[in-house]
């Protein structure tokens, strides 16, 4: 019996606990991030954002969420029922699971595996289905069109993000996100990498269907796509799920390109700030770009966007890996 | 019993539970999902024998992109499912004919392999145990297979230019966007300013 608790349930607790731990403070960030966003694009447009509830109105995410919670379910009578309730719960969970390879410090990763970037990438394409599958089992035309401009843009710029990745890869010399982190100490991949980084941020903006890439949630001719037919808590886990890609997202840009924990110079006064603070610093600097480009930007058209994934960014990457490769062998500088 | 042996009967079990019910379902869509659910868990079955790298492919591969495809075919397509079962019982035979085929091949193999010993039992060669499984993969292939590797990639690149040839056709009077020339227009030959006459128009 001791043997079975300290072999096996033991561990499991711990791995829950450690789960928990990244989970939880994950969720506050993602219910303040909904409100740096209205403060923000607030301040952009001179409006002062929300100041009702609580000092500066720090508690409107809660109100908002309590909001959504009491609010009533409603289920479509056309609509495939299971289906339709799984939706939200695949795109929320998605969310959260590619956290379990993010490194946030050195050492301070829940599973330090050695095909991090691919597992990341993994979940990141199968985000797709959590809204395809709304928007077939809400059975509504706007639903529908959403969820096929949708997955048509996610499946488009995920191309472009492999590529973009495989130059990663191939200057790092590792699929294991911490050592693609320490294979930066010298350099961030953002400098030798510039073009890339840029082609990144503006992918990443399409894989969370985030301004200008909004399409799939069109107020203007979906109504707001996929998500149509969704209320209170089904609807709360849409909502979630996209912020929290979008913290994911910012995590992956963070570690690939801007050297994830690492101070920007290993030199005295910033080496007393520890990892994990840089880490969200830089975090939040992407966070902050999202943002701005809601706020700046007007929405793409639709055959815009195709073109700039597959006529631009796709050939663009696909020529940055042949110049990257070509470069590191012929000075002989590949990572052995 | 270990973790692992625990998680080996929950994949396998949930693996051929899905499998039946991408034939046994009634919904189309209800089949691509549940042909996405036993990928997973073949991907799981992989991650269990320590080839992270093969799973982490299959999920990539077959649930990211092949799957979606399927999905948008099945969508699109509105199948009458009460229809489709109505010839069910026509193709049973020819049905039954390629699953016994099948199950003698599988007991073929699975008999050579008890029988014949280790040689068989472990033909993959053996390899260095610091070296994770992408490396190894990765030397394998570009190094002792490399023609064939290179041989899979032009048939590939066919295949592609093939289905692009096939979807490709002339249409005649379609207005495309030429975003350099509307970049480079200038102001003389875009704007024109002009007296208007108050009731005579232009």
């Amino acid at each position: 019996m001791a043997e079975i608790w300290s072999g096996t349930l033991w561990p499991v607790l711990v791995i829950v606990f450690y789960i928990l731990l990244i989970a939880v403070p994950l969720m506050l960030a993602m219910a303040y991030l909904t409100y740096a966003e209205r403060k923000i694009i607030g301040g952009m447009q001179l409006r002062q954002g929300p100041m009702t509830v609580g000092p500066y109105g720090l508690l409107q995410p809660l109100a908002d969420g309590a909001k959504l919670f009491f609010k009533e379910t409603v289920i479509p009578t056309g609509s495939n029922k299971i289906v339709f309730v799984l939706a939200p719960m695949v795109t929320f969970v998605l969310a959260l699971i590619g956290w379990a390879v993010i490194p946030f410090g050195y050492g301070l990763v829940l599973a330090d595996i050695n095909v991090g970037v691919l597992y990341l990438f993994a979940i990141s394409s199968l985000g797709v289905y959590g809204i395809i599958m709304a928007g077939w089992a809400s059975n509504s035309r706007y639903a529908f069109l959403g969820a096929l401009r949708s997955s048509a843009q996610m499946v488009s710029y995920e191309i472009a993000i492999g590529l973009i990745i495989i130059n990663v890869l191939i200057t790092a010399g590792s699929l294991n996100l911490s050592e693609i982190v320490l294979a930066q100490s010298g350099l961030w991949y953002a400098i030798p990498h510039f073009p890339m980084f840029m082609i990144f941020i503006v992918s990443i903006l399409a894989e969370t269907n985030r301004h200008p890439f909004d399409l799939p949630e069109d107020e203007a001719t979906l109504v707001t796509g996929y998500n149509v037919e969704y209320s209170s808590m089904t609807f709360a886990l849409f909502f979630l799920g996209e912020y929290m890609n979008m913290i994911l997202m910012s995590a992956i840009a963070v570690i690939l390109f801007l050297g994830g924990w690492l101070p920007p110079f290993a030199i005295f006064p910033f080496t007393l700030i520890p990892g994990p603070i840089w880490f969200i610093l830089k975090i939040c600097l992407v966070l902050f770009v999202f943002i701005w480009a809601r706020a700046t930007l007007p929405r793409y058209r639709y055959d815009q966007l195709m073109r700039l994934g597959w006529k631009v960014f796709l050939p663009l990457s696909l020529a940055w890996v042949v110049l990257t490769s070509g470069f590191l062998v012929y000075f002989d500088m590949l990572p052995r | 019993m270990t973790i692992s042996l625990f998680l080996f009967y929950i994949l396998a079990f949930v693996a051929t539970a899905a499998a039946v019910m991408v034939v046994a379902a009634r919904n189309p869509v209800h089949s691509v999902l549940f042909l996405i659910l036993a990928f997973f868990n073949a991907a799981g079955l992989f991650v269990l024998i320590g080839a992270e790298f093969l799973a982490m492919v299959l999920v990539v591969v077959y649930v990211g992109a092949v799957a979606v495809l399927f999905m948008f075919v099945v969508m699109m397509l509105d199948i009458s499912s009460v229809r489709m079962r109505g010839g069910a019982l026509q193709y049973l035979p020819i049905g039954l004919l390629v699953g016994i085929i099948l199950l003698v091949e599988l007991v073929l193999v699975g008999g050579t392999w008890t029988l014949a010993g280790s040689e068989i039992a472990s033909p993959s060669p053996p390899l260095d145990s610091g070296v994770t499984n992408t490396e190894a993969l990765g030397r394998l292939l570009y190094t002792d297979y490399f023609y064939a590797f290179q041989a899979a990639g032009v048939i590939l690149l066919v295949a592609i230019i093939g289905a692009i040839t096939l979807t490709l056709r002339e249409r005649g009077a379609i207005r495309r966007q030429d975003i350099s020339m509307q970049v480079h227009r200038s102001r003389a030959e875009a704007v024109q300013l002009r007296k208007v006459k108050p009731r005579a128009g232009i």
